[in-house]
């Protein structure tokens, strides 16, 4: 492959030396720059411009209509059914959820900053061990185990379990110099679970570079380890993040875990709410609130999907 | 008979113009050859006739009917032409013999058995039938073009658009490729292609053009273009090629 790609090059590069020095001639010649003559589109190229226009509008019509319909009809289906009050006094009692939206506010700030810390060491033992599964050679055979060993133990157990026992095991001990906060230890628990899963998604990217691109860089004289953060990782990184963004959403979510240390996040917040009364209005508030946190990253997610799109002939399709 | 006919093509990258007002009519069963310097637009017009790239403005017809209408079906337009890329593009997950009845048996239905038979007939063509199992990535450039010009031709295109097949080939493939193009056109074969290579261009063409600044700045028979060009442009292009 190396070897054929550089040969496909040799004649593009003899040539394009040699226009290289041609066009500094012809700068000046009367073919002129495609700078200088203003271009305006042909009546054809204008009715096809048009066409495509129409079209996108006709689209976004029909999706409109479609969606005030669908909307519409559920909306009456709903409250026109004959249990809609209670529901409405159980689930979506406004003055209930005004009470209950400060203290169920303040626990989901627990669940936010867990995220973002758990996220970002999610992030870099995930990679480390995806990194340390791909080496090769002997001497890293120890390596490879362990992160082979792990990744098989934590993504087998279950999170609530790895959670409990972090949580409740690590302070029973009473070592000294060692917190025994409860979201500490939960965060722990979640970041070396959730690390495990993150690997795997990482080293499916590193395995999806192809060959060939180690074989070039290497030919240029990069090392392994330059090989890999120059040219593999980068594109590998690339590739995945879109199913890194789906983890990232549902480490938001299962951040709520950690509630069963007895720390009060968002859900466990709601939960306090409704005890004084059995109107579960506060966990409509907190599954309101997780929703639009979630939203905005899903829509992150499509964008920096789409913008990736794929480099070169695929993307045009 | 005026098999392809391209009228005004125009087509930017951004602020680049690498196409502006080509015409170019291929009758059935000619070959024409593209020839000019890197970068000026060879491959984006192949890209363009196979409808891969969106035309800022022109029009290309195909035997009489006009593909950059947006209301054509383009799989249908690009099932009826063939294309080999510079880059041979074949699919790495699948075999030699997969990547060649990928589309009789997906796009045309033609079943397996059928499939694999006229692929096989074909691989056999491009002398690569003792290798219709194995990966791409084991076969050497060479071999990997003619695949590809194998999985371009399975189908019994209309048209066959070939960008630089011979690259990346010894003198003595060149050799087999360009008998392989010659059978081609001796069986009817419409060719358009692109080359870098004057030898190639005047032993298989009908036609050569001379793309420059976006445009065909001279066409004609090889004999013209190559042995006395018009253009003091293409001149020097081909005196700096063989220097
Ligand atoms: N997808 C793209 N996006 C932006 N610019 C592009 C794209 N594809 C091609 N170009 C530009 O269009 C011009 C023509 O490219 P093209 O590949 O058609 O040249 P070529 O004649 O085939 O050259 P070569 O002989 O090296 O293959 C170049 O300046 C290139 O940079
Ligand atoms: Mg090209």
């Amino acid at each position: 492959m190396p070897s054929a790609s550089s040969g496909a090059q040799a004649p593009d590069e003899a040539v394009g030396a040699a226009s290289g020095g041609l066009s500094g001639g012809l700068s000046g010649g009367p073919a002129g720059g495609p700078g200088g003559d203003v271009w305006t589109p042909s009546q054809t190229e204008l009715e096809r411009r048009a066409y495509r226009r129409s079209r996108t509008t006709r689209s976004a019509l029909i999706s409109a209509v479609s969606t005030l319909l669908v909307g519409a009809v559920v909306i009456w289906l709903v409250t026109s059914s004959e249990g809609w009050p209670r529901v409405q006094e159980t689930f979506f009692n406004w003055d209930k959820a005004v009470e209950s939206f400060p203290a169920v506010l303040k626990g989901l700030w627990l669940n936010i900053r867990i995220m973002l810390i758990c996220g970002v060491a999610i992030a870099v033992l995930g990679l480390t061990l995806a990194v340390m599964r791909t080496l090769k050679g002997p001497i890293f055979f120890p390596l490879r185990l362990f992160a082979t060993a792990y990744v098989d133990l934590f993504r087998g157990l279950p999170l609530l379990l790895v959670i409990l026992l972090l949580g409740f095991g690590v302070p029973a001990l009473r070592l000294p110099n060692v917190t025994s906060a409860a979201e500490v230890w939960g965060g722990v628990a979640i970041t070396l679970s959730y690390s495990a899963y993150v690997a795997e998604v990482f080293r499916a990217g590193i395995e999806s570079v192809h060959p060939s691109q180690r074989a070039a860089s290497r030919a240029l004289g990069l090392s392994h380890g330059q090989t890999l953060r120059h040219v593999v990782l980068p594109q590998a990184v690339r590739r995945v993040t879109p199913p890194l963004m789906n983890d990232l959403v549902s480490l938001q979510k299962d951040s709520g875990l950690i509630a069963v240390l007895g720390v009060v996040d968002a859900i466990r917040a709601a939960q306090i709410e409704t005890a004084s009364d059995f109107n579960y209005t506060p966990y409509v508030v907190a599954g309101f609130l997780f929703i639009c946190l979630t939203i905005p990253m899903a829509r992150l997610t499509d964008h920096v999907a789409r913008k990736q799109g794929w480099h070169g002939a695929g993307g045009t399709l | 008979m005026t098999l392809l006919s391209v009228r005004g093509l125009r087509k930017t990258f951004g602020d680049n113009v690498v196409l502006d007002d080509v015409h170019l009519d291929v009758t059935a069963g000619e070959c024409v050859v593209l020839i000019g310097a890197s970068g000026s637009g060879k491959s984006t017009l192949l890209r363009c006739v196979n409808l891969l790239e969106q035309v800022d403005d022109g029009v290309i017809e195909l035997g009489g009917v006009e593909i950059t209408d947006p209301r054509v079906d383009a799989d249908e337009v690009r099932s009826r032409m063939g294309i080999v890329f510079q880059a041979y593009n074949l699919f790495p997950h699948l075999s030699v013999l997969d990547n060649v009845t990928l589309a009789p048996r997906r796009v045309h239905k033609v079943p397996r058995a059928e499939a694999e038979r006229s692929a096989m007939t074909m691989l056999d063509r491009v002398g690569l039938a003792d290798k219709a199992k194995a990966r791409p990535d084991d076969l050497s450039g060479g071999q990997q073009q003619r695949v590809a010009i194998a999985r371009a031709m399975v189908n019994s295109p209309q048209l066959l658009l070939l960008d630089e097949v011979t690259s990346a080939l010894d003198p003595e493939l060149v050799g087999e490729v360009l008998d392989l193009l010659r059978d081609l056109r001796a069986d009817g074969m419409t060719m358009m292609l692109s080359t870098h290579e004057m030898g190639f261009a005047r032993h298989v063409a009908d036609t050569v053009c001379f793309l420059d600044g976006g445009r065909i700045l001279e066409q004609g028979p090889p004999d013209e273009v190559l042995g006395a060009p018009r253009e003091p442009r293409t001149r020097q292009f081909l005196s700096r090629l063989v220097s």
